[in-house]
């Protein structure tokens, strides 16, 4: 059985690691590529590096970072921010990235989710949702760091990012964003549900029960932040608890 | 002892290439059939279509180059789209190099991609895997080999039970991702490093 994934994540800006609350009060916490492969050493299954100014600035993402990367790690990684073109995305994935995430850029022009599935295969593509609630059971896509409402209900776009070739999901609330109060249960479930391909779950974690939560609704993968930015050798004590709660993690 | 990539411009080939390097291989990227021809092992990765991999690999001579090692029983290993080039009809479209008999199909599960780490099952006792009983590596893909012949090698189950890896003489495939696949994926690696210079 496929094992149930924790996945750092590194908001990077202008080449290192940031953290902040609800995208804003950015605080530098470390270089990209160390904290990596420190969170390899500890036990994290895949990473995911954002680099989260990219789109609002209009920058080219983190070329540098993912060649040190790609050569250096020994588990997966995925690229993001900033995303815009297919040319953008298959420089990441030619240097090395193994899953580029596009988020604005596929809400703009959905046929790149298309493009990028038929070159590189869908299990390179995941898709990035930034989701508000809106009502109960309702969330609405945001885009530019959570300031730009599309009109976009977040299970629709999902399923039709789905449909024209993402191969994961990774959902973000960024009403939970930071806040560690744990994950938006609700619309995680529901986006688990809608779609066919692997979700992770992003936005809120605080705690291995919110992880464990999150498999509940689902998901197939959980996004941390802070919980492993501020003691990553606290890993392999949060897989062990998820094993014991009868969760399959690699241990 | 020289590793060559097989490189027929389906990118990504730097992640393997730099893994086989830790492994303590000289491992090198070449788009000519003479590098691949003439390599201690040569190595079939990349992702994406198989379709586009295949017409990558006859355009560039590179597919006669590795039936030529594959007939003389000079060793061959193909990683993840390069497992399933090794066998025949894909239903993503196009036809594999049909060293193993059987199809390429599409994952039946609830959750296609497979992706993520997946724990290993081995039939028989094939070289590549040796230590790998039960050890965890990483997928990522949404079509499977079906081998027509039971071979050596392992299994992992996501809806149902697939194809991870299979051996038969000094031609081998894995489904996963030995780059990406930590200490385990390291370990597969060596393996086949000492598997081809005894094949």
């Amino acid at each position: 059985m496929v094992k149930k994934r924790l996945i750092p994540c590194l908001d990077v800006t202008k080449g290192r690691v940031v953290k902040g609350v609800r995208f804003v009060e950015l605080r530098d916490v470390g270089d990209p590529v160390e904290m990596a492969t420190r969170y390899s050493e500890y036990g994290a299954d895949e990473l995911v590096f954002l680099d989260i100014t990219a789109s609002v600035f209009g920058h080219d993402p983190i070329v540098e970072l993912v060649e040190r990367a790609a050569t250096e790690l020994e588990i997966p990684f995925t690229v993001g921010g900033g995303v815009s073109t297919l040319e953008h995305a298959r420089r990441l994935l030619r240097l090395g990235a193994d899953k580029v995430a596009v988020n604005r850029a596929a809400v703009e022009r959905p046929e790149l989710l298309t493009e990028l599935a038929a070159e590189f295969g869908a299990q390179a593509v995941v898709c990035a949702i930034d989701s508000k609630k809106v009502a109960p059971r309702k969330g609405e896509v945001v885009t530019h760091g959570a300031r730009r409402p599309q009109g976009l209900d977040t299970i629709e776009w999902a399923l039709e990012a789905v449909e024209r070739g993402a191969g994961e999901i990774l959902l973000t609330s960024i009403d939970a964003d930071g806040t560690r109060e744990g994950y938006d249960l609700e619309i995680t479930g529901l986006v688990c549900d809608a779609v066919s391909v692997p979700v992770i779950a992003s936005g809120g974690a605080g705690t291995v029960k919110h992880l464990a939560d999150a498999f509940e609704v689902g998901a197939e993968a959980a996004l941390v932040a802070s919980i492993v930015h501020e003691a990553p050798e606290r890993i392999p004590e949060i897989k062990r608890e998820l094993k014991e709660a009868g969760w399959p993690v690699r241990i | 002892m020289k590793i060559v990539l097989a490189d027929y411009g389906a990118g990504n080939l730097r992640s393997v290439c730099s893994a086989l390097g830790r492994a303590g291989a000289e491992a090198v990227v070449s788009p000519e059939p003479r590098a691949t021809r003439e390599a201690d092992l040569a190595v079939i990765a990349g992702v994406g279509h198989l379709a586009a991999c295949a017409a990558g690999m006859q355009q560039t001579g590179l597919a006669d180059a590795l039936r030529e090692r594959v007939e003389s029983g000079r060793p061959v290993l193909g990683i993840c789209v390069g497992l399933q080039m090794l066998f025949e009809e894909s239903e993503e479209g196009g036809t594999g190099l049909g060293f193993f008999s059987g199809p390429v199909v599409r994952l039946q599960a609830r959750r296609v991609p497979h992706m993520g780490w997946n724990t290993l099952s081995l039939r028989g006792e094939p070289k590549i895997l040796e230590g790998l009983d039960g050890e965890d590596v990483y997928f990522a893909h949404s079509y499977t080999a079906r081998p027509a012949e039971e071979l050596p090698g392992a299994e992992v189950e996501h809806g149902g039970t697939i194809i991870a890896a299979v051996e038969r003489g000094a031609l081998a495939g894995v489904q996963f991702h030995p780059e990406r696949s930590g200490s385990a994926g390291a370990r597969l690696l060596r393996n086949a490093i000492a598997w081809s210079k005894s094949a």
